[in-house]
């Protein structure tokens, strides 16, 4: 059919674009006066080592506060077959916390003398109140809405989205809130097996492994765990083997709220701004991560967020700026949507295969 | 069949108390929210009768009756007799206000002894001479836990009314609420009319009613409601079983009215008005191209904006003379037909790759690719053919010969929004009764069943998608006309989600209910940047807008104006066990037909059915 050759043909193109772009930042690196290499952008020399290894620590540390985001989405997913589109709004809520939290912590010089004390009160912080947001949300907008037509709850999540969004700028207003300085000591250049390393990506990557492995513990190894993969598989059945469907619901909540609030401080710390808008571009790259990765699936999501992230950072260098797309800078959401397409495009089931109740893979 | 009667409680005080409690802290907290996000202080400025009662304090005392009925409201189970209500929901309501409004006070103890200014922007001395009515502390925490108590009362109060008079007391307030809130288009109407006096009688000189017009049309109101009881509706009854050519002349004559009316009344309407309607007008247009792809064809599009904004930058590449790197100058009509093509072409290459995809995995993508056009217009890259993040200026208007149409003369652009409108009006009334309109609607209905009965449904969705990009593009280019400039911030993803709200409010599926939709959200709360007849509002209307969605969807998912198939598919259990009831089926074994036998819901609109 003429739509099936027009798909082909977008497939095509886009391969071959990767492609070439992809030879030519090579060819660059090897040989810069290669007429191939200037085909499309005379003035470019390629990278160079450091710079590369910057953009891919950079990648890294911001894909995995999309995968610690992600897994909200895959977990509430694989539960309840919708996406979440107020999970966003949950990462803004632990990020405006913890901004509060730590200005005030700063104020009376406790974020200067004692600052890992601080940061394990905001983390806890920001998990509790994004928690908080994650179980109200389900409670009062997405339980009644249980057994409804998949994109009803869908449009109802835009809706909270909105709501917690607008909320949140009537209560601490328009302006941007900047985080505090991290402590010198923290924050200062390291060099970690030829990497140069910013020691807030060194906290950004420790936290969010400890979280992860902290998650993996939860859904593998205990009873809670169980009862959400039981769940996931088949509400019913899960019903009648003694499992309490709704409560198991509101966990799974819970802790993709908890992942989120962990994400939201992370993204403080690092970006040091937060707006009641800061959840909403985080909140649709996370969710095209848990898709990359294969929605329901948790090793999935933060696989995803890493790769996500580090195609956003590397892709517009090494792909785009060889075929000579001038400010690729302002095009990385654009390359993050490009690859929800492309992934939708190739592997509708994420790299790493989704795993879905069969009634939600429809 | 038997009816079983629910359990009667004993006596008044025999309460279910941690449901009580419950409520009454919903009611506190949503109170305390409500100060907090800084709407009452706001909205204190706009007098709803003069020197006794503003819009900030009626939107304080709306919470207790709200919560105050919604406590005192019971769950009727079929096929049980329903508790007759009395005494025992009064005390409810009571007591829920009384805890609402000991919350409050609460918040204005930690008002005058706290200073929490700092993250909260709204936690000021201001809000607390609001909730003290300036007379100290004492004074305002007594008033307010007894108005609350007192309005929990009213709200519970209204459950056990006799119909008549609920229905009197609700048209005679919301009745004075708009005449109030709506002062200013009201006035504008009558000046045009010659009306003056009138207005000047009802208005205090700052805004407002005064307090004798407000007794003397309150008194009005409830001889109007009491002489109009029932009749409204035997008159929407007779309409709606109408048949055939009856039917079709009183359409007409309804038709005929709405035309007339739409034609005379801006030439009696001043600027601020008409540039109202003219904003009200682009977004139905919007809305009317959503609702076919959402509404008829169930494709949830996210990113419905890229079309509006593909429509505006055609026209303005191929009409100013400042366009960087084409600047044929074309006339608006001329630059018509480009658009179209354009959106044709951008509506199949957006629609070709999600049209397979599951529905929320759609809505994503084509969410994306509204943030991807947006990122693309505004980047360096296009930037010598799109203008970048300075856009295009100095766009002509629409020039017809005898008038032009510009952003100067808002009532040129209403005409112009109006004969677009009238053709996307006419253009999805013809569709959806036609082979593809009904393809549309059994695809929404359920896609792999629309399959085997042989519809081709790619070529199906891909319509959908190509139809609602050219009424887009429509808006779009209208857009650009009347605002003489295109910048890529005017195509933000908040209008998408906006337009759906307007959908999803008026009645999915139904031309009607996108009317209605349009004119009371865009209307009266305004769009995203431009401003509605509560100005007082524009830092609320989002929030309010979220509120909504949510709310529809709780409890209306169909609309304010359903259309009946739409709200069959939604309440399908409901209406199974409706008719089970009722006995008129012998059991499951004839699902078949359940279409004819269930009852038509409430308020089928514009008769978009046959």
């Amino acid at each position: 059919m003429a739509v099936d050759r027009f798909l082909t043909f977008i497939r095509v193109f886009l391969v071959t674009m990767i492609v070439v772009g992809l030879l030519a930042f090579i060819w660059q690196q090897f040989d810069p006066e290669n007429p191939f290499a200037q085909w499309r952008n005379p003035g470019a020399r390629g990278l160079t080592g450091d710079q590369f290894k910057g953009l891919l620590i950079s990648g890294l540390s911001q894909g995995s506060m999309y995968g610690l985001i992600a897994l909200g989405y895959s977990m509430v997913y694989g539960v309840l077959g919708f996406i979440n589109f107020a999970h966003g709004e949950v990462f803004m809520v632990g990020a405006m916390t913890g901004f509060i939290a730590s200005d005030k912590f700063q104020a009376n010089g406790m974020w200067e003398s004692n600052f890992l004390l601080c940061l394990v009160l905001i983390i806890v912080m920001a998990v509790f109140f994004s928690t908080f947001t994650a179980v109200v949300m389900e409670r009062v907008a997405y339980r009644p809405l249980r057994n409804s037509p998949r994109l009803i709850p869908l449009i109802t999540s835009i809706g909270v989205s909105f709501f917690i969004q607008n909320f949140v700028l009537g209560l601490f207003g328009p302006s941007t809130k900047s985080y505090p300085r991290l402590p010198e000591w923290l924050s200062k250049q390291r060099s970690i097996l030829t990497f140069e390393i910013a020691g807030t990506r060194l906290l950004v990557l420790a936290v969010a492994a400890a979280s992860m492995a902290g998650l993996w513990y939860i859904v593998e190894r205990t009873k809670t765990g169980k009862a959400m993969r039981a769940v996931a598989e088949d509400k019913e059945i899960a019903s009648l083997m003694g499992i309490d469907v709704n409560r198991t619901i509101v966990t799974t909540f819970a802790v993709g709220g908890a992942m989120a609030g962990v994400g939201g401080i992370l993204w403080g710390l690092m970006f040091r701004s937060v707006t009641h808008m800061t959840g909403f571009l985080p909140g649709v790259k996370a969710f095209t991560a848990a898709v990359v990765g294969g929605i329901g699936n948790l090793g999935g999501a933060m696989a995803g967020g890493i790769s996500l992230g580090s195609a956003e950072s590397i892709a517009p260098l090494v792909i785009l700026e060889p075929l000579g797309v001038p400010g690729v800078s302002q095009l990385k959401d654009a390359v993050a949507f490009t690859v929800l397409v492309l992934v939708l495009l190739f592997k509708p089931s994420g790299l790493f295969g989704e795993r879905l109740s069969s009634e939600d893979r429809a | 069949m038997s009816t079983l009667t629910a359990p009667m409680p004993s006596s008044a005080l025999d309460q279910d108390w941690k449901k009580v409690l419950r409520w009454g802290l919903i009611c506190g907290g949503a109170l305390i929210a409500l100060c907090l996000v800084g709407m009452p202080v706001e909205l204190d400025r706009r007098e709803i009768i003069e020197r006794y009662l503003s819009l900030g304090y009626v939107s304080v005392v709306l919470v207790p009756i709200a919560i105050g009925w919604v406590s005192a409201s019971q769950v009727v189970l079929e096929g049980f007799e329903s508790r007759k209500q009395g005494l025992f929901d009064l005390v409810t309501g009571l007591v829920v206000g009384v805890i609402g409004g000991g919350l409050l006070s609460l918040l204005m103890v930690a008002l005058d002894s706290w200073n929490l200014r700092d993250p909260l922007v709204n936690w000021s001395p201001k809000l607390f001479r609001f909730l003290t009515y300036e007379n100290g502390m004492g004074f305002g925490a007594g008033a307010w836990i007894v108005t609350c108590g007192v309005l929990g009362l009213a709200g519970a109060s209204l459950h056990v009314m006799p119909r008549a008079v609920r229905r009197i007391v609700g048209i005679v307030t919301l009745g004075l609420l708009s005449l109030s809130v709506l002062e200013e288009a009201v006035s504008d109407v009558s000046e045009g009319f010659g009306l003056e006096w009138l207005t000047d009688l009802i208005y205090a000189k700052k805004g407002g009613l005064t307090l004798t017009s407000t007794i003397v049309v309150g008194a009005v109101m409830v001889v109007i409601a009491a002489l109009t009881n029932g009749r409204v509706k035997a008159v929407t009854n007779r309409y709606r079983d109408m048949e055939g050519v009856e039917r079709q002349k009183a359409s007409i004559i309804l038709f005929a009215v709405v035309a007339v009316l739409c034609i005379v009344l801006p030439m009696f309407l001043g600027k601020i008005m008409n540039e109202l309607l003219a904003n009200v007008g682009l977004f139905l247009l919007l809305a009317l191209g959503l609702n076919i792809v959402v509404g008829l064809a169930g494709l949830l599009d996210l990113g419905y904006v890229a079309f509006f904004a593909v429509g505006g930058y055609t026209t303005a590449v191929l009409t100013s003379p400042n366009s960087p790197w084409f600047a044929p100058e074309l006339h608006f009509g001329f630059s018509l037909i480009f658009v179209v093509i354009f959106a044709i072409i951008v509506g199949l290459v957006i629609g070709a790759p999600v049209i397979r995809m599951r529905g929320d995995y759609l809505a994503i993508v084509t969410l994306g690719f509204g943030e991807i056009i947006r990122l693309l217009f505004m980047s360096d890259w296009l930037g010598p053919y799109f203008g970048g993040a300075q856009g295009i200026t100095n766009v002509p208007g629409v020039d017809l010969g005898f008038a032009t149409v510009k952003g100067t003369d808002p009532r040129s652009v209403f005409y112009l929004v109006l004969f677009f409108c009238v053709i996307a009006i006419y253009v999805s009334w013809r569709l959806q009764a036609s082979r593809l309109g009904r393809a549309w609607m059994a695809i929404r209905e359920d896609e792999q069943v629309a399959e085997a009965m042989g519809i081709n449904t790619v070529s199906a969705k891909l319509m959908a998608f190509v139809v609602g990009a050219v009424l887009a593009a429509f808006s779009g280019a209208v857009l650009v006309a009347k605002v003489g400039s295109v910048f890529p911030t005017s195509f933000m993803i908040l209008i998408s989600i906006i337009i759906l709200v307007v959908v999803i409010v008026g009645g999915m599926g139904n031309i009607a209910g996108v009317m209605v939709g349009s004119f009371v959200l865009i209307g009266v709360l305004g769009g995203p940047k431009q401003p509605g007849l509560l100005q007082e509002f524009q830092n609320f209307k989002l929030l309010i807008y979220g509120m909504l969605l949510v709310f529809m969807m709780l409890k209306r998912p169909e609309g304010l104006v359903p259309s009946a198939r739409r709200s069959r598919e939604l309440h399908q259990d409901e209406f199974l066990q409706d008719a089970w009831l009722k006995g008129d089926k012998p059991g499951i074994d004839d699902d078949a037909d359940d279409e004819d036998a269930a009852p038509v819901p409430v308020g089928d609109g514009g008769g978009e059915e046959e």
